[in-house]
């Protein structure tokens, strides 16, 4: 009963009107971002501008497993890392231009998915037992790639500097800020149809009550497997994107714990399970990086504010930074939440 | 050369165990996981080096200040922190001691830098020659301390007042409580003892070991496997899963080389939790 009500809740309190509210704000969003390399004539500010939207897009990705269905994942970078990998060998190796590696890079992800996927959840892996697996998994390539010849090995790869469209590579700072733009578009579209299509519903009753979810009907091993598969596609092209961008390679970088964390943390600062969520959490991270890098330039200080964030939100505002726009649903999903709880601490 | 490998991999797994010891009781007591045990662990190491540094307190001496010093850690830690903040669920739990260890990693690296320290013991090249193999004596004294904390943790929970009330309130919270046991008591003392076997192995781990800010990363993997393989909550687990890492680690090392042998161990983790995640001796999850 909980699950039905929970969610109707949403479309009961959004209504049409709020619907059309928030496309007149993602089309007033979409002309900002668009013009906006015109105004801003201080190329760091562009950098910025780009990192966040990249951190967004791989925030989102997680969003998709994590927010939407409710399975953490502690070792997302592993798409990541993959799709790097992949475009990144098909140039050095084969020639082909990373355009095309981009989309290799998309379905190697989705592959790596699949396959973590259908394992851990066919397992009946949940809660902090799949957030491990899935780390376990992240570590496993890591050694992978550091072992085999064809990534490197330690030494890493080094791409070849030769900006154009084909390459995916762009002289100026405004390129790489339209590239992921783009990116970011992507996934925010991906997480609107999650939210009104019938694949975003089965999801959130996922998420809510797996075990109601199943006596429902909804095959929830699929509809899992087919989440992790859109977060290991989306994984997929941020990896192209960054080899691309910073022309370098190795298994540290590509499978590293700190990006699996950094995915993680703006979602659920941000507000997982929101569609602005991920863009809002890094947002917040890298205005706290500039200005704690202000304040004191040694390394750590804006990772120590950020773990102190983190364990505030999850104390005191589970729904994110969003939540706070969010307080008539907050409240109805707050009280769910607590009764789920008291349940559930009965059982222990 | 292969028993030398197991031999080495022997004396390393008393040390895992000791880690996964703590990770493991927690578990099972207190039905959580403690993400952040890398992350004390790497606290320890650090409490023994700068003892070392700056007192010249000898890392297998600092054992009796440093344990008992992360015990009160591990219980304020958990009484007035992360109890009161997690609010009871499993994920919260895991999330804040994510971001736990993300604050302790960073302070590290602020206060003390991402450099490599080790410690130069005078007998720290000093080896035992069995033969067919040299042993080093730091090994060797970190081998059988480990055993030694094993067995005196194992006495405290079977033996004792204390350990009998801390496995009422693993088998039956609502009932110890009946019964008069302050549950959040226990709790607190529980996480308390966790954090100590850190303490402890992070002395015996220091002579024979580095530390940075990101030592405990290794280890989380590493002890997480252990308590799987062992099974959540199972002493004797934990024990004999420290071993098969162990040797797993050093032989997988012979035989696959430096870099791909790290493998054996994120392989037996996902085996493990596919197929059996109740552990080898683990009760019912």
């Amino acid at each position: 009963m909980t699950v039905i009500g929970k969610l109707k809740l949403p479309k009961a309190a959004n209504g049409k009107s709020a619907g059309r509210k928030s496309m007149i704000f993602l089309l007033i969003a979409a002309v900002v971002t668009l013009v906006a390399p015109t105004f801003i004539t201080n190329k760091f500010y562009l950098d910025v501008l780009t990192l966040i939207f990249f951190t967004a897009y791989i925030g989102q990705s997680w969003n998709i497993l994590g927010g939407y269905a409710g399975q953490f994942s502690f070792g997302g970078v592993m798409f990541f890392g993959t799709g790097a990998y992949t475009s990144t060998i098909l140039l050095t190796t084969f020639g082909i231009p990373p355009i095309i590696g981009i989309f290799a890079a998309v379905a190697a992800g989705a592959i790596l998915g699949l396959i973590v996927g259908y394992m851990s959840f066919r397992a009946g892996l949940r809660g902090s037992y799949f957030a491990l697996i899935t780390l376990a998994f992240a570590e496993l390539l890591r050694v992978l790639a550091n072992s085999v010849e064809f990534t490197g090995g330690g030494v890493g790869l080094f791409l070849t500097y030769a900006p154009s469209l084909k390459n995916l590579q762009f002289d100026t700072p405004t390129g790489f800020y339209y590239f992921s733009l783009i990116l970011l578009a992507i996934s925010i579209a991906v997480a609107i149809w999650l939210e009104r299509s019938r694949f975003g519903a089965q999801l959130a009753a996922i998420r809510e009550n797996e075990d109601a979810a199943e006596a429902l009907g909804i095959d929830t091993l699929r509809c899992k497997i087919y989440a992790i598969m859109i977060m290991g596609a989306m994984g997929g092209a941020a990896g192209t994107f960054y080899a691309q961008k910073y022309l370098y390679l190795d298994p540290p970088i590509a499978y590293s714990i700190a990006l699996s964390v950094e995915m993680l943390l703006v979602t659920i600062v941000g507000g997982m399970g929101t569609v602005f969520g991920p863009l809002v959490g890094a947002f917040v991270l890298h205005m706290v990086n500039e200005i704690t890098r202000n304040f004191i330039d040694t390394p750590g200080l804006s990772m120590i504010v950020y773990g102190v964030i983190l364990i505030f939100i999850i104390s005191y505002l589970p729904n994110g930074l969003m939540g706070l726009f969010r307080k008539r649903q907050d409240v109805l999903g707050g009280s769910l939440e607590t009764t789920k709880n008291e349940l559930e601490s009965k059982d222990a | 050369m292969l028993t030398a490998a197991v031999l080495n991999g022997l004396m390393y797994g008393a040390i895992y165990a000791l880690v996964a010891l703590g990770l493991t009781l927690i578990y099972g007591v207190l039905h959580i996981i403690n993400f952040a045990h890398g992350a004390m662990l790497m606290l320890a190491l650090y409490s023994a080096f700068f003892l070392f540094k700056l007192f010249n307190i000898d890392p297998y001496a600092a054992i009796l200040i440093v344990t008992p010093a992360s015990f009160i850690l591990g219980y304020v830690m958990y009484r007035w922190g992360i109890g009161k903040l997690s609010k009871g669920r499993d994920q919260n739990i895991l999330l804040i001691t994510l971001g736990l260890s993300i604050i302790l990693e960073n302070a590290a690296l602020f206060f003390f830098t991402g450099d490599q320290q080790t410690v130069n013991l005078s007998y720290g090249y000093d080896a035992l020659d069995l033969g067919f193999v040299f042993l080093s004596y730091p090994k060797i004294i970190s081998f059988f301390a480990s055993l030694l904390i094993c067995a005196l943790l194992w006495a405290l929970m079977s033996l004792t007042d204390l350990g009998k009330a801390i496995r009422a309130v693993a088998k039956e919270r609502q009932g110890a409580r009946l019964v008069g046991i302050d549950v959040e008591h226990i709790f607190a003392v529980t996480f308390g003892i966790g954090i100590a076997c850190l303490g402890a192995a992070g002395c015996m781990l220091l002579p024979i070991f580095y530390v940075d800010p990101y030592t405990g990363n290794i280890f989380v993997v590493i002890a997480f496997t252990i308590v799987v393989l062992g099974g959540m909550g199972s002493i004797i687990g934990a024990l004999l899963g420290g071993f098969v890492i162990g040797i797993t680690e050093s032989v997988g090392g012979l035989f696959l080389g430096e870099s791909l042998g790290q493998i054996g161990i994120s392989l037996i983790f996902i085996i493990i939790l596919i197929f059996k995640p109740t552990g080898l001796f683990g009760s019912k999850v």
